[in-house]
C-alpha cells in the first residue's frame, strides 16, 4: 500500500518537473497543466491513493489474473509472450495510442489488446467497455503509474493527430460547444457540482462514482458528446481514437496515474 | 453467475484481546431495480442481500444490503482478537449465490 502511495507521490512530483522542463514553443500543442486527479475533494484523493479503498484496484486484480490467463486456439495468455508484466508492461501506456504498422491503424491500449487477442492468442477479441478489456487496460495502465506520457504525434500518426486536433476545436451538438470551450477556455472552472478538467486521460481507465464503475476514456468522451447533445461515436471509433492521441499529446509529461477515481 | 472477485484487508496476527480493524470489498453491480435502459425497459434488480462474517465457528459482523446500497460494497468494521481462527466473510445475492472469503487471524501472547 505505501509503494502504492509512493508511486502516486512520484507521479505528482514527476508532472511538476515534467511542467517546469518544457521548453516553450517546442510544440504548438498547448500542454495540459495537470490529471483531472488535481480537482478531486481531498476524500477523493485519499480513496485514490489507497490501494485498498480505490474500487479501481478491483478491476486491476481481474486484469492481473487474465494476463496470465490462457484463452483462444493458439493456447497462449498474455504472460506467454510478454512474460511478467510488471517488467514488460513498464512505460507502455505512456507511448499509447500509437500507429501500428502491420494493421495499418492507430492502435490505443483496448485496441492493441484486442488486436494481440485476434493475431497472437486467436481469441474472440473483448467487446468494448466489458470488464474483461477495462481490466486488463487497468492492469496495463497501471505499470506506468507515474511515467510521463510521451506519444508520437509525427509519421503516420500525423494524420490521426490533425484530425483529432480538428475534431477538439470542432463545435458540436445541440449546445453548440467545442471541447476546447470547455477544457481549455473554462478549465478549473465549475459545472454544477464539478470542476472542469484540462482534458486528459492520464487516469483512465478510471473508476467513476456517477457510472459506478470502472469505464473507459471513449466512454468518458461519449459522456461528453450526451453532455453537449451531440451525436455519440461509437467506442473505438477512428474519431474518437484520433481525439484520444490529441488529449494524449497535450497531456505530455504528465504522470499516468491509473486507475483513478472520478466524480 | 458467481460473484466477482472480493478483497479484505486485516492485520495478520493480534495480541489476545486487540481491537481489530477490518476492511471488506465485493464487486458488485448492485443494480436498484429502479432504473431503466436506453429503451425505456426496467434494469431487473440485481443486488447482495446479505454479508455475513464469522470469526471461529461465531458471527462477529451482520448486515443486510439494500437496493439504496452503492455499488461495490465496501464495509468497515472491527472485532475483539480472542482466539487463534479462521474469518469466514459471505456475501449471498439475491439469487442465493454467495461469494465466500476466508483469512486467518492468528492471536499471539
Amino acid at each position: 500500500m505505501n509503494a502504492f502511495r509512493a508511486a502516486i507521490g512520484a507521479g505528482w512530483l514527476a508532472a511538476l518537473t515534467a511542467l517546469s522542463v518544457v521548453p516553450a514553443g517546442a510544440q504548438e500543442v498547448p500542454r495540459a497543466p495537470v490529471s483531472g486527479s488535481a480537482f478531486l475533494s481531498q476524500e477523493l484523493k485519499a480513496m485514490q491513493a489507497d490501494a485498498f479503498a480505490n474500487p479501481g484496484v478491483l478491476w486491476l486484480e481481474e486484469g492481473e489474473r487474465l494476463w496470465s490467463a490462457v484463452d483462444g486456439k493458439a493456447g497462449k495468455s498474455c504472460q506467454s509472450c510478454h512474460g511478467d508484466a510488471k517488467q514488460s508492461m513498464k512505460g507502455v501506456a505512456a507511448r499509447y495510442p500509437a500507429f501500428d504498422a502491420a494493421s495499418g491503424k492507430l492502435l490505443n491500449l483496448e485496441l492493441r489488446i484486442n488486436d494481440c487477442r485476434s493475431r497472437r492468442m486467436v481469441a474472440e477479441p473483448y467487446r468494448y467497455e466489458t470488464n474483461e478489456l477495462l481490466s486488463l487496460t487497468a492492469y496495463i495502465a497501471a505499470q506506468s503509474r507515474g511515467r510521463p506520457m510521451a506519444v508520437d504525434v509525427t509519421g503516420p500518426a500525423a494524420p490521426y493527430f490533425e484530425r483529432g486536433k480538428a475534431l477538439f476545436s470542432q463545435r458540436q451538438g445541440q449546445l453548440n460547444l467545442s471541447c476546447a470551450q470547455c477544457h481549455v477556455d473554462r478549465a478549473g472552472q465549475r459545472l454544477r457540482g464539478d470542476t472542469i478538467s484540462h482534458g486528459v486521460g492520464v487516469g483512465y481507465p478510471v473508476y467513476r462514482i456517477e457510472w459506478q464503475s470502472a469505464g473507459s476514456l471513449h466512454r468518458r468522451l461519449r459522456a461528453c458528446a450526451f453532455g453537449v447533445r451531440a451525436e455519440q461515436a461509437d467506442s473505438g471509433s477512428p474519431d474518437y481514437l484520433s481525439l484520444e492521441l490529441y488529449l494524449a499529446k497535450r497531456a505530455e509529461g504528465l504522470a499516468i496515474d491509473a486507475p483513478a477515481i472520478r466524480k | 453467475m458467481a460473484l466477482a472477485p472480493a478483497r479484505i484487508s486485516m492485520p495478520a496476527e493480534a495480541k489476545k484481546g486487540e481491537i481489530v480493524e477490518i476492511k471488506a470489498l465485493v464487486r458488485h453491480v448492485m443494480e436498484t431495480g429502479y432504473r431503466t435502459d436506453n429503451r425505456g425497459q426496467p434494469i431487473p434488480r440485481d443486488i447482495i442481500k446479505s454479508f455475513t462474517v464469522t470469526y471461529a465457528g461465531e458471527e462477529v459482523f451482520g448486515m443486510e444490503l439494500n437496493p439504496g446500497v452503492s455499488a461495490n460494497p465496501y464495509v468497515i468494521f472491527t472485532t475483539v482478537a480472542t482466539e487463534t481462527g479462521e474469518l469466514v466473510f459471505t456475501w449471498t445475492d439475491q439469487k442465493g449465490a454467495a461469494t465466500v472469503e476466508r483469512k486467518l487471524l492468528a492471536v499471539v501472547g
